[in-house]
């Protein structure tokens, strides 16, 4: 569901001043139709994400780029070695033991 | 019931600043968001904030101590932390880097550990599709729209909304998704429609459903009225002896897609008095010959 920046703002619990400091820094991406914009569901999360960030961990605005980059990161390689294991999946039971095997060995070092 | 104080490391005297930051120490280690993948860690930060949020409340600590109120933390839906969605595809957006290519994986990889990749060679792959939900009003999605989109990474892409669109309807926009890779072709942009309510319309199938209120004299004596349908207002004629509930057709003036005919607008007449009440008519009624006619078959 789509929701506008004061809806968002008021549902969540941040100021729009502070929402929207966070739009331009590029921290969240809320799509752009004519004048307005929409949140959708990953947009909401990340505002709440960032919210408990800011407030209950103490991760002010200078350390606060670092940390949704290293966790964007985070979340493509986890995206990327889930589609590797897709394709791992494909493979006959032989192939997928041997990697499995790889990755347990690799793990353990 | 566990103890707040045993959950969030402190002793019962300890200060307001000491609890602050026996949770923050706690928060980092366990919010969801900071544990992706980890399951356990929703109950351990559900444990956690729900002993902060009694415990930085000076009036519910007491409480607490008192024996008054019991901890319970508040369950947070898994979906409103960010890593529930941050792998699907409303998420692309924030997953940094170019879309996926193995090979410059492998590149890095092996590079790091000093090994051989093996005969690798590029892979020729398509890029990912991408979700964006986009929200229109009602008569947009009835009669279709050109919406402009702008996308976070400064793209703008113009959108067709067919006339009868429907909240849950997907546009595919093809190649307006992530880049491919090796040369592959550009993934596809799904744009999922929203259609907001009308204070006036509402749609049944292709149908358009209007409820009008009248006047006691429309009702009675019937007459011409202007009926707004989604193309503007359109003059109707009201029968004489029309009641509330009377429904009253207006054949095609309802929503068209394209390839099928027009659905009809309905509409749902409500009678209704005069807004204060009027002498003359009171007066009428009483002396009104036939004013215990019966509505209910008692």
């Amino acid at each position: 569901m789509n929701r506008s920046l004061h809806y968002v703002a008021t549902e969540i619990g941040v100021t729009v001043e502070d929402l929207t400091g966070w739009i331009e820094r590029r921290w969240v991406l809320p799509i752009r139709s004519g004048k307005t914009l929409a949140f959708d569901d990953a947009d909401r999360a990340r505002i709440r994400m960032i919210l408990d960030f800011h407030r209950d961990l103490a991760i002010d605005d200078e350390a606060m780029p670092v940390v949704l980059d290293l966790l964007d990161r985070l979340h493509a390689t986890r995206a990327q070695l889930r589609a590797v294991l897709q394709g791992v999946a494909d493979l006959p039971e032989a192939a997928q033991t041997m990697v499995f095997k790889k990755m347990r060995g690799e793990a353990e070092q | 019931m566990t103890d707040p104080y045993k959950i969030l490391g402190i002793a019962k005297t300890a200060s307001a600043d000491e609890v602050k930051k026996a949770y923050r120490k706690l928060a980092k280690q366990h919010h969801p968001d900071l544990n992706p993948g980890n399951a356990e860690s929703a109950s351990k930060f559900k444990d956690i904030s729900g002993a902060y949020d009694l415990l930085s409340d000076a009036d519910k600590r007491a409480r607490f101590d008192r024996g008054e109120i019991d901890a319970s933390g508040q369950e947070r839906a898994d979906a409103s932390f960010y890593r529930s969605h941050a792998g699907g595809p409303q998420g692309a957006k924030y997953r940094a880097g170019p879309g996926f290519d193995p090979s410059d994986l492998f590149a890095d990889m092996f590079a790091r550990s000093g090994r051989g990749g093996g005969d690798f060679h590029e892979f020729r792959m398509r890029g990912s599709d991408q979700s964006y939900t986009l929200t229109v009003d009602f008569l947009e999605a009835a009669k279709g729209a050109q919406k402009r989109l702008s996308f976070p990474d400064g793209r703008t892409i113009d959108v067709n909304v067919p006339a009868g669109a429907e909240t849950g309807t997907v546009l595919r926009l093809r190649t307006q998704g992530q880049p491919g890779s090796g040369g592959g072709p550009a993934g596809d942009a799904l744009i999922e429609i929203t259609v907001e309510t009308h204070p006036l319309f509402r749609r049944e199938g292709n149908n358009v459903v209007v409820d009008l209120p009248i006047t006691l004299t429309e009702a009675v004596a019937g007459g011409k009225i202007n009926v707004p349908t989604i193309d503007g207002p359109v003059s109707m004629t009201v029968p004489a002896g029309s009641n509330t509930g009377t429904r009253l057709r207006l054949r095609g003036r309802g929503i068209a897609p394209k390839g099928h005919s027009a659905g009809d607008q309905y509409i749902t007449l409500k009678v209704m008095l005069p807004k204060e009440p009027d002498a003359a008519l009171s007066d009428f009624i009483e002396n009104w010959p036939g004013r215990n006619y019966d509505v209910r078959g008692t």
